[in-house]
């Protein structure tokens, strides 16, 4: 009544490509975010080169690829469900996104084991087994509990977020016109792979 | 119906009571949180310096402790950089003015701009807590270098995690303001046709997403090695020390440009108004920011020259520091070169500009003494840096922020300030400000070092002259914020374009109503500061 003109660039109306530069700019902080990890590790393992590959034979390379299959099928599902979103198919694409939640279940699960039985052998900074390794090791299983951890809870987050997703699905307000935040919440999905991709090989396989 | 002129309210009238403020999208009254939220914590920050400049009047002990003096200059710092330059001018002038200047109604994502706020508000209860809390605030520096901050037993764990939240806050903005420049200009609006403040935005909003992030983890990893005793970086326990230096300046040295770019923008927004004149070399002082973002990330060795560095590396990122001066130079070439036969006003606004010129220009060129790699050796960790950085952030970034404050201050209230008292204020600043630091310079070229509570008694004159210019600079300050907070309700109306400026936001009325324009703003031919009545050429 008292407002009868609106900009036609108004910064509130629905703007898909706006949220998914949003999307991709907040990724970058995200890279940059891990980059300051990956940076230290590589400082670290260049300056302990032995103690690091010992240390490296202490974790189950079997766990750590069974959790990269599920993460990498997940990152799948999720492309996926947004295809059948464009064409229409809610069904499927609720089911997909299921899917990859039960995936990031899976990742957590598969983690907990992992780093219980990392907790049983006193590895843990601060454990009696744990302070006496030599420095290298030392620094090589604090970078491990830092970046599996902080990656962990970027799978936490990812998971809440396709959750909300998947609500929203099924309340309409995110459907075959406006997917963007389905394709924000795949794209942060991606990113959580990503990292696991590097994390992956430089604690695990690097022998 | 006798005043059909008011056909809307503006951003003030829409709605009243706290919580139409404190839960508000509107990016005015967003801009005007922080405007409240930073201006109060620079108050803060300033009564701490005025304490320890009152300990530093005479040699000995004056007013403190040493314990005392090491935690105000942390908490000054940690204020002062953190809550009060930072988002000092993007997070007030750039939420208020940046859709305003672009045509548009708001900010890309309104409700993550809130959000942004209320981070700070939360980093902000962190910074403070430090006080209540167990040994007080940290004793370490605003930098936080390890293996101290790993030991001390003061606060350095809360005041880490404070910055770590309003480092997010810093970056939720940039992301906002990057996506609202690429999306919501007016639809003539080309990148070329946007005003300078909005370039300079776009430059500093890159800097706060691409290099805020990697002190966030740093800063965790202190955290991290204070509560599990891990040595990433005390060497006591098999860090290294220098790696955590590295990481810090990697991010707080672009952090630098994050305070200086948005007060070039002001600079260049200011400089053309008031010469009635269109800006010289547009182009270059748009792509100078980009430039001065770009080279920034490459310089922050310079900070570590003395730390233990190998000399090729000193000398290529010495070699860096100095390429930052050429863009920072294009622009000061390019304010002056505008003003030359413009048609001159002398309002406080152009005051304040022209002393960012002077001051700033002081600040840089000592900036490239302590970037030049021998004179470094010499100067490194004396009254000479503070001296040099307080020219750059205070007598730059601060007297930009005042400028600004004097420039758009009609079009947020509707009213004009008291122009005497803002010249008088103006003058104590300007003149407080200098006595208080230029002594600075010759106090670190004599040997001074900085961040020690008591000196020899050959440097007590000029210590004197200092302390006697923070309480000139401080009546200043006190004058213009009087002034100013009085003339918001009672000063005489202003029109809608007291200055004659063309950019878009003198187009609407002032206050400007809640969605910003009631009719489609009109880009100026030829360019943003294309007057039509400036002087032939």
């Amino acid at each position: 009544m008292n407002h009868t003109f609106t900009l036609p660039n108004s910064g509130h109306n629905f703007d898909a490509k706006a949220s998914k530069l949003g999307m991709w700019l907040f990724l970058y902080t995200e890279l940059l975010l891990f980059g300051g990890l990956f940076l230290v590790y590589m400082v670290y393992r260049y300056l302990n080169q032995e103690a690091f590959l010992e240390a490296s034979y202490e974790l189950n390379v079997w766990m750590g690829t069974i959790n990269t299959v599920v993460l990498l099928t997940s990152s799948m599902t999720v492309a996926m469900s947004i295809t059948a979103l464009q064409k229409g198919d809610k069904k499927l694409s609720l089911i997909l996104l299921w899917v990859t939640i039960a995936a990031a279940l899976v990742f957590l699960v598969i983690k907990y084991f992992e780093w219980s039985a990392k907790f049983e052998h006193g590895l843990f900074p601060g454990m009696e087994h744990y302070d006496s390794l030599q420095l290298g090791e030392r620094l090589y299983f604090y970078l491990y509990f830092f970046m599996t951890g902080l990656h962990a809870l970027h799978v936490i987050v990812g998971g809440v977020f396709i959750l909300v997703v998947v609500k929203k699905i099924g309340n309409g307000s995110v459907n075959k016109e406006r997917y963007s935040l389905l394709e924000n919440s795949g794209l942060y999905w991606h990113l959580v792979d990503l990292v696991w991709i590097y994390l992956f090989p430089l604690f695990y396989l690097i022998h | 119906m006798a005043e059909v002129t008011v056909a809307h309210p503006n951003f003030f009238q829409v709605k009243k009571g706290l919580f139409s403020w404190i839960f508000t999208l509107d990016h005015k009254r967003i801009g005007l949180l922080y405007l409240y939220s930073v201006g109060s914590f620079f108050l803060v920050g300033l009564t701490l310096g005025l304490l320890m400049r009152f300990e530093l009047l005479n040699p000995g002990r004056d007013l403190v402790e040493p314990q005392t003096y090491n935690q105000m200059f942390t908490l000054h710092g940690v204020i002062m950089i953190f809550l009060f330059i930072i988002p000092s001018i993007p997070a007030v002038f750039g939420n208020f003015f940046l859709p305003l200047l672009i045509g548009t109604d708001d900010v890309a994502f309104p409700r993550l701009n809130l959000f942004s706020w209320w981070l700070y508000v939360l980093g902000a209860l962190f910074a403070l807590s430090t006080l209540v809390f167990g040994d007080g605030p940290a004793d370490t520096g605003w930098t936080f270098y390890a293996p101290y901050s790993v030991n001390t037993t003061t606060n350095v764990t809360t005041s880490v995690l404070a910055a770590f939240i309003l480092g997010f806050s810093s970056i939720l903005t940039g992301l906002n303001f990057i996506v609202t420049i690429h999306r919501l200009r007016t639809p003539k609006m080309g990148f070329n046709q946007m005003p300078l403040f909005a370039w300079s935005l776009y430059a500093t909003s890159w800097i706060q997403l691409l290099a805020t992030p990697v002190i966030g983890i740093t800063l965790l990893m202190i955290v991290a090695e204070r509560v599990f005793g891990v040595g990433l970086f005390d060497p006591s326990i098999g860090g290294d020390p220098i790696l955590y230096q590295h990481m810090f300046w990697i991010y707080s040295h672009p952090a630098v440009y994050i305070m200086a770019l948005p007060a070039m923008g002001i600079v260049s927004e200011i400089i053309p108004t008031f010469a009635q004149r269109t800006i010289f070399g547009y182009k270059a002082i748009a792509y100078s920011s980009m430039a001065i973002a770009f080279i920034g990330y490459f310089v922050w060795g310079h900070h570590m020259f003395t730390s233990g560095m190998s000399g090729p590396a000193a000398i290529i990122f010495s070699i860096l520091t100095f390429m930052v001066a050429i863009p920072t130079a294009i622009k000061v070439f390019n304010w002056v070169a505008t003003l030359y036969k413009g048609s001159i006003s002398i309002e406080v606004p152009l005051l304040f500009a022209l002393a960012f010129i002077f001051n700033f220009l002081i600040g840089g060129l000592t900036g490239l003494v302590l970037g030049a790699l021998a004179a470094d050796v010499h100067v490194h960790d004396t009254y000479f840096v503070v001296g040099h950085f307080h020219y750059v952030m205070f007598g730059g970034t601060g007297f930009a922020f005042m400028g600004a404050m004097h420039y758009w201050f009609p079009k947020i209230w509707g009213r004009m300030y008291n122009k005497l008292w803002a010249n008088i204020a103006f003058a104590f600043i300007f003149i407080g400000f200098n006595v208080l630091y230029f002594p600075m310079f010759i106090l670190g070229i004599m040997g001074m070092p900085r961040r020690y509570y008591d000196y020899l008694p050959e440097f007590h004159p000029l210590n004197m002259i200092s302390t006697y210019g923070s309480w000139i600079l401080a009546t200043g300050i006190i004058i213009m914020i009087v002034n100013l907070i009085v003339s918001r309700k009672n000063g005489p109306k202003a029109d809608a374009n007291p200055w004659n400026g063309i950019t878009l936001e003198w187009q609407t009325t002032s206050p400007p109503p809640l969605h910003n324009f009631d009719k489609m703003p009109e880009i100026p031919e030829g360019g943003p500061y294309n007057y039509p009545n400036a002087m032939n050429e």
